[in-house]
């Protein structure tokens, strides 16, 4: 393996332009950034050519909104219901969304479990990689550069701020998703739940517990 | 101290790559340097030592990938679990706690010496 040595220097002081995966600044109200100025630009030329139409576009934002969002929960409920399921989603994510016919856009999803003595949380700290598939459009503090810096050193006091306080026995297990897997919460599935159905139990199952800044309640 | 990062879990399903250098369980320590250009190596782990967590298999090579090459040969990636207290010295919580990564093999070489 070739060593990376002769590289060896100090970072550039500011970051790369054209760093797809560069720190993104937080929404701000100014004018439209040049990145939306060439989406848009983009689709108009795409329109003009008749090759997709602007309801297309339109419906597939709506699809994305309507349906990836709940899917996530749906995993998660069917393996609350489903020991066997949830041995297959623990050990290979994208094979068993799949069963359910739920194709996931990474080449692998990495489910991980909480345990009395594990608590997992996910965040992206080089951009905003998220399992879109499963959960839609990432919330605006997932991409915030104060989540992602912050949850890494202290996961703790940012679970905190979510309304989560951990005892100091059970282990947080901090998931940077930095490269091509993608990573799915599975949370426990809380006391007083057993007669629940597989639907009453995906409701409770909300985005934030799937990232783990929260845990499902049965109240 | 170190027991969670120790007790690596057992390897996944996941195919392994042919060839791979490191095994689940083994020590590794990130290399400390600053190429430039697009790196998936955050800068607050270069340099630390962790264990492999698991094998996820070959992936194209995203340093290629974001100049527009193909991305071949592809490159093994691994999970990679670090103990908070070995990243950041100043870690607040409990000695147990764990951040995990993927790195990719050629950022990584073998710790021989003890972590932390």
């Amino acid at each position: 393996m070739a060593t990376f040595d002769y590289y060896a220097r100090r970072p550039p002081e500011h970051g790369h332009d054209h760093d797809p995966h560069a720190p993104q600044p937080d929404e701000s109200a100014g004018p439209p950034s040049e990145f939306e100025i060439m989406s848009r630009a983009m689709q108009e030329l795409l329109e003009a050519k008749d090759v997709v139409t602007a309801e297309e576009i339109r419906r597939r934002m709506e699809i994305f909104e309507e349906d990836f969002p709940f899917r996530g929960s749906r995993v998660v409920a069917r393996a609350w219901v489903d020991p066997a399921f949830k041995r297959r989603l623990l050990e290979d994510g994208r094979a068993a969304c799949l069963e359910m016919g739920i194709p996931i856009e990474a080449e692998r999803l990495i489910a991980v479990e909480n345990t009395p003595e594990v608590h997992n949380v996910i965040v992206c700290t080089l951009c905003s990689c998220y399992p879109r598939s499963l959960l839609g459009m990432p919330p605006t503090w997932y991409k915030s550069r104060a989540y992602r810096s912050r949850v890494v050193f202290e996961p703790r006091a940012v679970l905190r701020e979510f309304g989560t306080v951990l005892p100091d026995n059970v282990t947080v297990r901090v998931h940077d998703s930095n490269a091509d897997m993608r990573y799915l919460v599975v949370p426990m599935r809380p006391e007083g739940t057993a007669d629940w159905s597989e639907e009453r139990l995906a409701g409770i199952l909300t985005r934030d517990t799937l990232v783990g800044v929260t845990v499902p309640r049965a109240e | 101290m170190m027991h969670a990062v120790r007790s690596a879990p057992a390897q996944s399903s996941y195919t392994p790559a042919p060839g791979h250098r490191f095994d689940v369980g083994d020590r590794v320590r990130v290399k400390r340097v600053h190429p430039p250009g697009h790196r998936r190596t955050p800068f607050y782990i270069r340099g630390k030592r962790g264990v492999i967590e698991r094998v996820c298999g070959a992936f194209p090579n995203p340093e290629e990938l974001a100049y527009g090459f193909d991305g071949e040969p592809c490159k093994v990636l691994y999970r990679v679990r670090f103990a908070q207290h070995h990243v950041w010295p100043d870690y607040a919580g409990p000695p147990q706690d764990v951040i995990e990564m993927e790195i990719f093999e050629h950022w990584l070489e073998p710790d021989e010496g003890a972590v932390g």
